[in-house]
């Protein structure tokens, strides 16, 4: 069988370009599933950046009139709802879908076509949102894209409000959307507890499973309270009926429960596979295994338990009883505790290691110091009297930035470039990849660390120009500035990967010397994975090959 | 690459993982289980905050016998199953028709019940918060009843062209996983609707 299929994907090399663009359309394989979501994230991530863009061209001075208030409103609903669904998301699921079996030792997903079902959802639900550009108008010349801020506040939604099909497009895509992601969550975790190779008991488990497991439960949690949400939504805009119409009883607060019991969770969503690239990038870099593997575990799990509880700290500005105020903050500062916990594993996993300073590992470094620093921002939003005053300002954008693009972004790269090996059989050119870290980390400080004061200073989100003396121009300035670094650094990321596509150097089995089980096969793998599905007996199956005399299972 | 996979294996390990079915659909009840309950807690919130009639009270009478025909289709295709399992496929296909049967008789109370709210008392999904409500968590069931007896009616269509066999008992045993799923949201939906929320 393996012949065969050696044989089959050699044929499919010579294949004319139609024939092979079916081949992908139509694949069920988890590695071509992987990419496919990855190259749609990045094209997603171009398309948000673009709008990221116009909003600080249009920021850089007071009063500047690049573009009406109208086409800013829908920058950043259009930002916001793309980097978190059709940038984030995508990726997360596009590394789990390659990552997860062949780290198991398993030949594909559990359900290969429900794989592809979602992801093909997913892309649907992307396109949709972009179709608003052009449809969003409907037949009553008050639409584009939608402009309703990417949570989409009740009344804004109601039909009186956005006439149009702009909101219609925006809700549509995230419920189509949202059923892809159900439909991966699932395989995720049908895939981890059902098609280990034998020996890998859960606790053996690399890390990055058992990440992936916490994050694909919490899909499954907080996508569909949305969709339910969406439903709901659908049904008032659609149907006449009143979950949000305030006038007939219904309520504007409950969409915002609704809206966040999806929201917040999905930070986490985001962040623990950035957790779990970490987890595999740092140890491997530091030549020495993960600090605390069961605690690491149990810290991750209890971090998928506490924030499902911790949803209305978007909502302290609303105005909501003391007793709920209370059990929010309190609930917020608990999340930090299994937080910490990791950083600290992380740091000793470090610590008196012989540490090669690649590129995957400079990205783990930066990550490791910005989630810090978000997390500390994030722990006085969390103090609800601070966030009476802070709430909807810079300062809150600049918070959520340096956790979203300083912690998982940077994770994300540090990703990209430790697993490019393997996945296109070449080597990174590593000055090129410094080059893009330095030039990324320059522009993300610059942007993201001012970012922080013109919101101390009063300046709230959402607003498409300002008055001049009010302490916020120069702040501004800057912010504007970092974005052009961020921008030229993209740009090398992007010249490095297709450069070293084509050019690069043989990357062979495994470039780093490292521990799990992808690296065992070859670069790229082929199609069946394994031809011999491995028997393991530690969480460093490779360990133990390279090293017989004294193998990790003694140990543990 | 194929030395190090052959050197990684020495075989002869008990090995069991659960089935991917049952967990794949421990995955999806969960993720409908989260959409029920949001729709749950917004018809419970929103009882009682109607501006204008008519009111639950007014309206609705508890459809016994209709639950109790979902509710016996419950055992019924838990029993079909076990005769698929034994191997008794005629058995099997009464049960099962008889699933279907008492799903369809669900189906066509709600109708029932449906066209008598909108003829004659005259509440759509638009009247007010109670028909919205009622209209969105009673459809979402009633949507799911549907999905349900299709997935049914696919399993005999292939009874009838004789290719069901024994060995699909335990795509079954999941498919009435499902089922049993869709029954004790009834029971949770009926008890708010019928009776908190009167």
């Amino acid at each position: 069988m393996s012949t065969n299929t050696i044989a089959l994907s050699e044929l499919s090399v010579s294949l004319p370009l139609p024939l092979r663009l079916h081949e992908w359309v139509t694949t069920v394989d988890h590695k071509r599933l992987g990419i496919l979501y990855i190259l749609y994230a990045l094209t997603f991530l171009v398309a948000g950046g673009i709008e990221a863009i116009i909003m600080r061209l249009q920021l850089i001075r007071p009063h500047n009139d690049l573009v009406s208030p109208e086409v800013f409103n829908r920058m950043f609903t259009m930002h916001g709802t793309t980097m978190i669904f059709f940038a984030a998301m995508p990726l997360v699921f596009g590394f789990a879908n390659y990552l997860v079996p062949l780290m198991i030792g398993a030949r594909d997903m559990a359900f290969p076509r429900l794989n592809a079902f979602s992801f093909w959802m997913t892309a649907l639900g992307g396109l949709l949102l972009y179709f608003s550009f052009l449809g969003g108008d409907g037949l009553y010349g008050g639409g584009g894209a939608p402009d309703v801020g990417w949570f989409a506040y009740a009344p804004l939604t109601a039909k009186t409000f956005s006439v149009g099909h702009s909101t219609d497009f925006w809700t549509l895509s995230l419920l189509v959307s949202g059923i892809g992601s159900v439909g991966t969550a699932i395989n995720i975790i049908a895939t981890i507890l059902c098609m280990r190779c034998p020996g890998m008991a859960l606790g053996k488990m690399p890390l990055l499973a058992w990440l992936n497991l916490t994050m694909a439960g919490l899909v499954i949690l907080a996508v569909s309270p949305l969709t339910a949400a969406q439903l709901m939504l659908l049904v008032d805009r659609y149907l006449g009926g009143h979950f949000f119409d305030t006038q007939a009883g219904g309520s504007a607060v409950i969409w915002m429960h609704f809206f966040w019991i999806f929201g917040h969770p999905e930070v986490y969503v985001l962040v623990i596979p950035a957790f779990a690239f970490t987890s595999e990038i740092i140890p491997v870099f530091s030549r020495k295994a993960i600090f605390g593997y069961p605690v690491m575990v149990l810290a991750t799990v209890a971090i998928g338990f506490i924030s499902m509880s911790v949803w209305a700290h978007h909502m302290f500005t609303v105005g909501m009883s003391s007793g709920a105020n209370t059990f929010f903050v309190l609930s917020t500062m608990a999340i930090s505790v299994p937080t910490g916990i990791k950083i600290f594993n992380w740091l000793a996993t470090m610590w008196g290691g012989k540490i090669r300073f690649t590129t995957p590992m400079l990205f783990c470094i930066g990550f490791l110091f910005q989630f810090l620093i978000g997390g500390l921002t994030g722990i006085t939003l969390a103090v609800a009297p601070f966030d009476w005053h802070l709430g909807n300002s810079y300062y809150l954008v600049a918070h959520f930035h340096y956790v979203i693009v300083g912690a998982i972004l940077f994770a994300a790269f540090g990703a990209f470039f430790y697993w490019f090996p393997k996945v296109s059989g070449k080597m990174y050119n590593e000055p090129l990849g410094k080059l893009f870290f330095w030039l990324f980390l320059s522009g993300f400080h610059l942007t993201f660390d001012f970012m922080h004061i013109p919101g101390l200073l009063g300046m709230p989100r959402r607003i498409y120009t300002y008055e001049p003396g009010r302490g916020w121009d120069i702040w501004n300035v800057i912010v504007t500035i970092g974005v052009f670094f961020q921008v030229v650094g993209i740009l090398v990321f992007a010249v490095n990967l297709v450069w070293s596509y084509y050019r690069g150097n043989a990357a062979g089995n495994d470039p780093w010397d490292a521990w799990t089980l992808e690296w065992s096969t070859s670069s790229p793998p082929p199609g069946y994975n394994y031809a011999v599905i491995p028997t393991v007996r530690s969480r460093r199956p490779l360990w133990d090959l390279k090293h017989p005399e004294d193998p990790d299972w003694r140990y543990e | 690459m194929s030395t190090f996979s052959a050197s990684l294996s020495n075989g002869n390990l008990e090995w069991r993982l659960p089935s991917r079915g049952r967990v794949g659909m421990y995955g999806l009840i969960a993720a409908e289980a989260a959409i029920f309950t949001i729709f749950v807690v917004a018809y419970l919130f929103y009882t009682g905050k109607s501006v204008t009639g008519p009111q639950p009270k007014d309206v609705l009478h508890a459809p016994i016998f209709y639950t109790v025909c979902l509710l016996v289709s419950s055992l019924t295709v838990h029993a079909a199953v076990r005769k698929l399992v034994a191997g008794d496929i005629a058995a099997f296909a009464r049960l099962w028709l008889l699933t279907i049967a008492l799903g369809g008789t669900f189906l066509y109370g709600t109708a029932r019940e449906w066209a008598h709210l909108i003829f004659d008392e005259g509440l759509t999904v638009s009247t007010n918060l109670f028909g919205t409500t009622y209209y969105s968590l009673v459809g979402l069931h009633t949507f799911h009843v549907m999905m349900g007896l299709l997935a049914l009616i696919v399993v005999a269509l292939f009874y009838f062209t004789a290719r069901l066999q024994r060995e699909h008992a335990e795509r079954l045993e999941v498919l009435s996983m499902y089922w049993h799923f869709v029954d004790v949201v009834w029971v949770v939906v009926f008890t708010v609707v019928y009776v908190v929320g009167v």
